[in-house]
């Protein structure tokens, strides 16, 4: 929280610095984020992808891991999603809905539990890499897969794959944007909330992050857990894909490269890996997102600043050891002042 | 002879520890001066303030006569103390002679190896220490690797080197060979300090040995005139055993039977050779032995959390050597272990969660994967009233708690599992005297229900007054194993160090 | 096969080596020294943005070159302060690294110079043809030969120069270090800083190297195929280099098939496939320096 009311000081110096009103833009930013129904529409269903990925990656912060490939499952995901999505038909809408969704969620947890899951647990390689490599994969295979002459391409000149069956679309609760995907992120956090707090397996899982050491000798086989805790990880990364193509793009395209497994990150640190914080993260950042479009319209002021912002953000929370430290610097200055240095003062 | 480093009531303290409080030491130049002490009589504190890791709370150094004082290792080095931790610093992905030259290469801003190789090559001749300077440090055994420390030393020009607990780690060979360098050393001037636990090598390589206890120095002697008896006495203390009133009980059924049990560390080195021995029920039998000497491997595989290389290890009747952790913990076996905030706890958990940290998966911490919070939390209470945990809060983070109220935590809930075997491990370290008596009343109260208690210990009053059969270790083997209450101090500290009881003198250098 | 014959595909491989091998360095000097990096991408976008907006404010791109390389060390000086100082988890701010980069390029390129993009006036790096090495080295942009001179340059510096050695102890085990007298944050700041000004050099060469405009995110994830190419080039200079020859090799190939049937995307995962499988210890093990990633806190 502190991190951020600093950032946002600083976004307003800089914004100052070049000559805008630093109140006029962050107003716009608001007012943009949640002014009107069309806003809050449209920054409610940016939250849903956030949430659903960033509770994947607060799920393997709660292990110990650090999945920064989320990006990647979320595409496995949507890729899933969509195949399915176009190819089965005949099916009733909601199972049709279902039977997306749960692949999409079962092909992001394959993606990041099996080959980083296994490579950390057995090979010791880092998960930070390997999810990150595991995620470019991911995005060029999609490219691949839509591409002209690529095996789920559609007929004409843009790169992307056919659509998917109307019926399994998401419902629209309120236009344009807000669907139905909204409980899914609701229901995922009830879900992550439940199942870390209050089953053995989220017991275990939360243990083997808090200390490997202890959980070993308590008989926890932590290659075990740490296999399941990147597995859910991506299932929830894949979900978050598979929901929000059913409930926007109905298809796979590329064009804009959304970022939402990156920005998953920040929201889950930003949380620290509470469910429910998770979904308050994700509210604050797609509204910094959306309302970003507004203060560019009304004053000028670049949306980029948004990501500054973000950037300050995640670099405060990570250097959070900041804080004691000035105190103990202003303290020593005071009482360097107060009396001669003595000869102890040495120590780091 | 002239004094060459003076240590006068120095005092070092961290929270809750006076790891060093009034040392006194003073070296001669020529001699090779021991320090002889019990693990955690603060001989490694004492190091780290001579060769500038540490400052001093208090005391003063003297080197030559003139007070110095160390703000970092760099300041040490300069002054000419040479220091062979007993944790290598060494980078092993680096040659030889790299890690010796290192802080101060030959060349300018290039790098000169072939005269660093020189040099390291020429200096291992001088002091008959060979080692191949160009081979990459990772490939050396550990008694190359500790030449390559002391060639580090001698290489910045050292006029005394200290050697902390050089012995721990090598073969008896390779002991012998560190002890004809140590004799060089000195007939070349450079006077040695020592510092090692062990008596027989004490008397085997110095001149005068200095004893510490408790975070202070006890007396200095010529290493001549003390018999090992004498030096045994002052290393572990003459205060009255606090002996606890321990009732009659015939020991029962053979509850864990080791046989011929080895077990090797993840360097293939052998750790535990052929162990064999047996547990019943209402029993306490004792582990005595030095540090390092194979006790923690010895119970880390009973309790199934490193693989056993050799032997059987039998449960209740039943072969559980090959048995998940998990599972010998069902059947009954618990554990204490060492390191209780490392291993035994999760300090970011609160009680209750940590009371369910092993048996999570059955009742009453849950039922059918779901846990039972109202359940644990009442479970939790009562185990807090029984063995007066303070404060006695569930919701508390173990973290929070004092030592003596962390280990009384992992002790309630191992205790509380019911289990048949109570394994543990040095279970009184760092406590105060309370807490040390009231976890030494329910390792009696285990006793007299009839359960089988395998108690590691280094400490010996530890081990005297609770144990109703003593197994001392020494190199992964059992040496002997003798009756608890005729067993003295004296006996049980001859045996730790190699030698049978029935041989009264130490006759040959340690086999270690 | 007449396309491996073509030169016209080795000049764009070598063109494109240019910018993965420059990071890919920077980030071996930093994991070197012990400081886990994935800020690549970051402090080349920053790189590039201040190569750009100076060339045309100074009118000269070397002066550019010169502080966009300066202004990627400040960034890296600043990671390396949190990173060293505050023991701060060094992946979390190479996160923050990069979206902040990433943000502020885009935010500064829209405010001082609109949203038109920058003045197509900007001068550019000069490019250099070597006589009598035929058409590889036609018309190649001068950082290339720096590049190359600087691949060379790391290893002797990493490997034959005193400091290189120190750095190396430091990232290995720098307790040793310390207890040998070097000064560890001051070898680990040395480290990440150089880093970030080689790594801010990549980024110069992607704008007024080979062009002479910034766009937004015109890094285009080199930064972390830079990653791929240190982790796969087993931290050094020259594994990297050539790792970075092979990945861009892999990126001209896809370009040079493009319409023939060949996915260039497929072509495009050939980094990240082969790091992983690296990694795992499959294809030759690759292992970090043994500290890289650790803070150290000296206890007194």
């Amino acid at each position: 929280m502190l991190a951020s009311v600093v950032a946002i000081l600083i976004g307003a110096v800089i914004a100052a610095v070049l000559g805008f009103n630093p109140l006029a833009a962050y107003g716009a930013l608001v007012t943009g984020a949640f002014g009107t129904s069309m806003a809050l529409s449209s920054t409610l269903a940016g939250a849903v992808p956030l949430a659903l990925a960033g509770l994947g990656v607060a799920v393997a912060f709660r292990a110990g891991l650090f999945n920064i490939g989320a990006e990647g499952q979320y595409w496995i995901g949507v890729i899933v999603a969509v195949w399915l999505g176009y190819h089965l038909t005949g099916l009733p809408g909601w199972l049709h809905t279902l039977v997306c969704v749960v692949g999409a969620t079962l092909a992001g947890g394959l993606w990041g539990g099996v080959i980083p899951g296994l490579a950390k647990a057995y090979r010791g390689a880092h998960e930070v890499i390997t999810t990150m490599m595991m995620s470019y994969i991911a995005i060029y295979f999609g490219q691949y897969l839509i591409a002209a002459g690529g095996p789920m391409h559609a007929p004409g000149y843009n790169a992307q794959s056919p659509q998917i069956v109307k019926d399994a679309w998401l419902t629209v609760l309120l236009p344009p944007q807000l669907t139905t995907a909204v409980f899914f992120a609701i229901g995922a956090a009830l879900v992550v909330w439940w199942g870390t707090f209050h089953t053995t397996v989220g017991f275990r899982l939360r243990a083997v992050g808090a200390n490997p050491h202890a959980a070993r000798y308590a008989g926890i086989s932590v290659p075990v857990y740490t296999v399941l805790a990147l597995g859910l990880s991506g299932m929830l990364a894949g979900l978050a894909g598979g929901v929000q193509v059913l409930a926007l793009d109905h298809r796979l395209m590329w064009g804009f490269n959304t970022g939402y497994g990156y920005t998953a990150i920040v929201v889950a640190l930003m949380a620290r890996n509470h469910p429910f914080g998770v979904l308050l993260a994700a509210l604050f950042f797609s509204a910094l997102s959306t309302g970003g479009q507004n203060m560019q319209m009304v004053s000028q002021l670049p949306s980029s600043l948004t990501d500054v912002l973000t950037g300050l953000i995640v670099f405060f929370v990570a250097a959070e050891r900041i804080v004691p430290l000035t105190i103990a610097w202003y303290r020593r200055r005071r009482g360097a002042r107060a009396q001669v240095a003595s000869a102890r003062e040495g120590g780091r | 002879m002239a004094s060459f480093l003076e240590v006068i009531d120095v005092r070092k303290y961290f929270p809750g520890v006076k790891a060093n409080d009034g040392v006194n030491l003073d070296v001669r130049a020529g001699e090779v001066h021991a320090i002889l002490g019990e693990n955690g009589a603060g001989k490694s504190t004492l190091m780290k303030l001579i060769s500038g890791l540490y400052q001093p709370d208090g005391g003063e150094i003297r080197l030559e006569g003139r007070r110095v004082q160390f703000d970092s290792p760099r300041d040490a080095i300069r002054a000419g103390i040479g220091m062979v931790h007993q944790h290598f610093m060494l980078i092993p992905a680096l040659s030889v002679a790299d890690n010796i030259v290192l802080g101060d290469e030959p060349g300018g801003i290039r790098y000169d190896r072939r005269e660093a190789v020189r040099r390291v090559r020429a200096l291992s001749e001088k002091y008959r220490l060979s080692v191949d300077p160009e081979a990459r440090v990772a490939r050396l055994s550990v008694g190359l690797q500790q030449r390559v420390e002391i060639l580090k030393v001698l290489y910045r020009r050292a006029r005394l080197l200290i050697l902390d607990e050089p012995t721990a780690v090598l073969t008896p060979q390779e002991a012998e060979e560190l002890f004809e360098v140590v004799r060089h050393l000195k007939a070349q001037g450079i006077p040695i300090l020592f510092i090692s636990h062990k008596l027989d090598e004490v008397r085997a390589i110095a001149d005068r040995v200095t004893v510490m206890r408790a975070g202070r120095t006890v007396d200095t002697l010529p290493t001549a005139d003390a018999s090992p008896q004498e030096l045994a006495n002052l290393m572990v203390g003459r205060e009255v055993v606090l002996r606890v009133e321990k009732p009659e009980q015939r020991a029962g059924d053979v509850v864990l039977s080791v046989e011929n049990l080895s077990v090797s560390d993840a360097d293939r080195r052998p750790r535990v050779r052929g162990v064999s021995l047996a547990v019943r029920a209402g029993e306490i039998l004792g582990i005595a032995g030095v540090d390092g000497n194979g006790q923690t491997e010895l119970v880390d595989a009973i309790a199934g959390l490193i693989p056993v290389s050799g032997g059987r290890i039998t449960f209740l009747g039943e072969d559980v050597t090959a048995l998940p952790p998990g599972e010998r913990t069902h059947r009954g076996i618990a554990y204490v272990p060492q390191d209780r905030q490392r291993d035994g706890l999760v300090l970011d958990f609160t009680l209750v969660e940590n009371t369910m940290l092993r048996d999570v998966a059955h009742p009453p911490f849950s039922r059918r994967g779901l846990l039972q919070h109202r359940a644990a939390r009442a479970h939790t209470e009562k185990l807090l009233e029984a063995f007066d945990v303070r404060p006695r809060d569930p919701d508390r983070k173990a973290g929070d708690l004092s030592g003596g109220n962390q280990q009384k935590v992992i002790l309630a809930r191992e205790v509380s599992r019911e289990p048949s075997l109570l394994i543990a491990v040095q279970p009184t370290r760092g406590l105060d005297v309370g807490a040390i008596e009231g976890i030494h009343r329910q390792l009696l109260r285990l006793r007299q229900a009839g359960k089988a208690i395998l108690l590691v210990s280094l400490e010996l009053d530890e081990i005297l007054s609770l144990s109703d059969r003593i197994a001392v270790m020494h190199h992964g083997q059992v040496v002997d194993i003798v009756p608890g209450d005729t067993a003295t101090r004296e006996q049980i500290g001859l045996l730790m160090t190699g030698t049978r009881s029935s041989e009264s003198e130490v006759a040959q250098p340690s086999n270690r | 096969m007449s396309v491996l014959t073509n030169p016209q595909l080795w000049a764009s491989t070598l063109a494109m080596t240019v910018p993965l091998a420059l990071p890919a360095i920077g980030g071996t000097f930093s994991e070197r020294a012990g400081v886990v990096n994935i800020a690549m991408e970051g402090i080349m976008l920053i790189g590039a943005f201040f190569g750009v907006a100076f060339s045309y404010w100074t009118g000269s791109p070397w002066l550019g070159l010169v502080l966009g390389v300066l202004m990627g060390g400040l960034l890296a000086a600043i990671f390396a302060w949190a990173a060293i100082r505050l023991a701060a988890d060094q992946v979390v701010l190479g996160m923050a690294v990069n979206i902040f980069a990433s943000g502020l390029t885009a935010f500064l390129l829209n405010t001082l110079f609109g949203y038109g993009g920058t003045p197509p006036e900007t001068p550019s790096l000069p490019f250099v043809s070597l006589p009598g090495l035929g058409p590889v080295f036609a018309h190649q942009s001068v950082l290339l030969y720096v590049m190359l001179a600087i691949v060379v340059i790391s290893h002797w510096f990493l490997f034959h120069t005193r400091l290189g050695l120190r750095i190396r102890a430091v990232g290995e085990n720098p307790l040793a270090a310390d207890t040998a007298g070097l000064n560890v944050w001051r070898l680990r700041y040395i480290g990440v800083i150089v880093g970030g000004m080689l790594s801010a050099l990549g980024g110069v060469y992607l704008s007024i190297g080979i062009l002479n405009s910034f766009d937004v995110d015109m890094t285009n994830g080199r930064g972390f195929i830079a990653l791929a190419a240190m982790i796969f080039g087993k931290w050094t200079p020259v594994g990297s280099f050539l790792a970075s020859l092979l990945f861009g090799f892999a990126t001209a190939l896809g370009v040079a098939l493009q319409g023939q049937g060949v996915s260039p995307d497929l072509l495009s995962m050939i980094p990240y496939v082969l790091t992983i499988l690296a990694l795992a210890g499959l294809v030759g093990r690759s292992t970090p320096p043994a500290a890289d990633g650790i803070p150290y806190t000296p206890i007194r």
